[in-house]
């Protein structure tokens, strides 16, 4: 029998709002985390705007010693700390630095590139001939597993400590990665969650290929676009998202809160064939994606309710959408509801799945489903394919029991989880 | 410069990076950076470093390896200062 696996804990940080109850209400109200950023500007960025999650130093300082912040210049970690420290007490376990060992519970916490700020920091030292003036701050937060290596020692977890990458699928392969751990019954409990820097030099690569909006630097909101007629191009947003995956005799024995349960998903690529490339994807193996994930989940096509897509604002959106008609065989008013959590936030890159998944969990644990942001001007490729009644753009309560979550990424990269309501 | 006024100035370099503060509170020339003050070894650069902002000397790799004990740390920035 398959072991069963529930969510038992979460923690986000994102740009329109830090914590669960604050993003849940920024969901809730379509409230934008987007706005323009002068160093964009100044730097002379086409795309000028984005979204940074706001902390203050007063909640650094809940997270991280002043030891810790003494040379810290890495906001993934920061913001992938955040929230998997949030995840794990949400969970119900205490933080300390003297606390036991937990062999059973490990992390799979995934980033798309460590601190570029910390290496700009270090090649301005080293070109200097002053490598001996680094400090021994350098290497945990350049070396790509300084996210899993600051969570596992800050909750002192004994079991598979790690880091993967998969550009902007991260978030969701790190959530099935912890959930094949479980079933293959290596661990009781893991950590899992995505994370990414913000700033002009993680974002300067997109810019440069143009796939960023550069219409919208005066209206920041109205520019992360999802889904609409004039989308001209994603909006850079950063933060992180996490989980505490438990196996469901684990959360019982435990009494733990359970969000909802994983019912299963899938992994694969395109392989740069069939229409594939490193920036474009293979729409034959989304299909598969999908059709696997519903398949290992045990769940039928027509049992899906809710979809968070992918959907980045660029001319892919139209694609992602006949790639799900085909995956489900639905169409029209028979389609799910579906939503774009980027057009709240932009897209998070390697934090955008593990983020997504929050908010996909969170509409599935109130049973409403969030509204979408700045598509009322519906793509027409995509009002062909599916009902506009089906996008909302306004808060829907409603009961359902299945959502799935998409998200896809550069080296035609694809994946899909399920998540269930768990009822009690 | 006297000797209680280098201890003073070399006890506020380590105080971030002291994970002992009984022993830290009992700090004499005697005390070890790892083994009494359990500072993280990793941390004993960053605290070189700092001893040479405050002090403006510079500290070769043969320093660094010496600099074990408030009393060596002690010994060797007189010295630098006097070099």
């Amino acid at each position: 029998m398959k072991t069963r696996v529930v969510i038992t804990g979460m923690g986000v940080v994102a740009p329109n709002g830090v914590g669960l109850s604050a993003f849940g209400k920024a969901l809730k109200t379509a409230k934008s985390g987007i706005t323009h950023h002068k160093v964009l500007e100044d730097l002379k960025f086409s795309c000028q705007i984005g979204g940074i999650p706001e902390i203050s130093e007063a909640l650094k300082a809940e997270y991280f010693t002043k030891l810790q912040l003494r040379g810290f210049n890495s906001s993934g970690i920061l913001y992938g700390s955040i929230a998997g420290i949030d995840a794990w007490k949400d969970a119900g376990f205490k933080v300390h630095p003297d606390s036991d060992l937990d062999p059973d519970t490990g992390v799979i916490f995934g980033t798309g590139a460590s601190s570029v700020d910390k290496f700009r920091e270090a090649i301005y030292k080293v070109d200097e001939k002053q490598v001996r003036r680094l400090g021994s701050t350098v290497v945990l937060q350049t070396m790509a597993s300084g996210i899993s290596a600051y969570l596992g020692g800050m909750l002192g977890l004994g079991n598979q400590t790690t880091t993967n990458s998969a550009a902007c699928s991260t978030g969701v392969e790190a959530l099935l990665m912890g959930y094949d751990r479980l079933q293959a019954g290596r661990a009781k409990r893991m950590l899992v969650g995505s994370c990414s820097n913000h700033g002009p030099y993680i974002w300067a690569g997109f810019d440069a290929m143009r796939v960023m909006t550069y219409k919208h630097n005066e209206t920041p909101e109205d520019g992360s676009r999802p889904m609409s007629a004039t989308a001209s191009g994603f909006v850079p947003g950063a933060g992180a998202g996490a989980m505490v995956l438990e196996t469901l005799e684990s959360a019982l024995a435990r009494n733990a809160t359970i969000y909802a349960e994983v019912l299963g998903g899938e992994i694969n690529s395109g392989g740069q064939r069939q229409g594939g490339t490193l920036t474009a994807p293979n729409s034959k193996a989304v299909v598969r994606c999908i059709k696997n994930a519903l398949q290992n989940a045990r769940v039928t096509a027509q049992e899906v309710d809710v979809i968070n897509g992918h959907l980045t604002a660029t001319v892919k959106d139209a694609t992602e959408i006949q790639n799900w008609v085909t995956a489900l065989g639905r169409s029209g008013e028979d389609f799910p509801y579906i939503n774009a959590t980027k057009s709240l936030i932009g897209h998070c890159l390697a934090a955008s799945g593990a983020i997504e998944c929050v908010a996909s969990v969170l509409q599935l644990k109130e049973q409403f489903i969030a509204p979408n942001r700045n598509c009322d001007d519906l793509h027409p490729e995509i009002a062909k394919l599916i009902a506009k009644k089906n996008i909302p753009t306004q808060l829907k309560a409603q009961p359902f029991n299945i959502i799935a979550k998409s998200s896809f990424g550069f080296g035609d990269v694809n994946t899909c989880v399920l998540f269930k309501r768990y009822k009690v | 410069m006297i000797k209680a006024e280098l201890i003073e100035k070399l006890k506020a370099i380590i105080t971030p990076y002291v994970q002992d503060e009984v022993a830290f509170k009992n700090l004499t020339e005697d005390t070890d950076f790892i083994k009494d003050l359990k500072i993280n070894s990793a941390n004993l650069v960053d605290v070189i470093l700092d001893i040479e902002d405050e002090f403006d000397i510079r500290l070769d790799n043969q320093d660094m390896e010496q600099m074990l004990t408030v009393k060596s740390a002690m010994d060797i920035v007189t010295a630098k200062l006097n070099g």
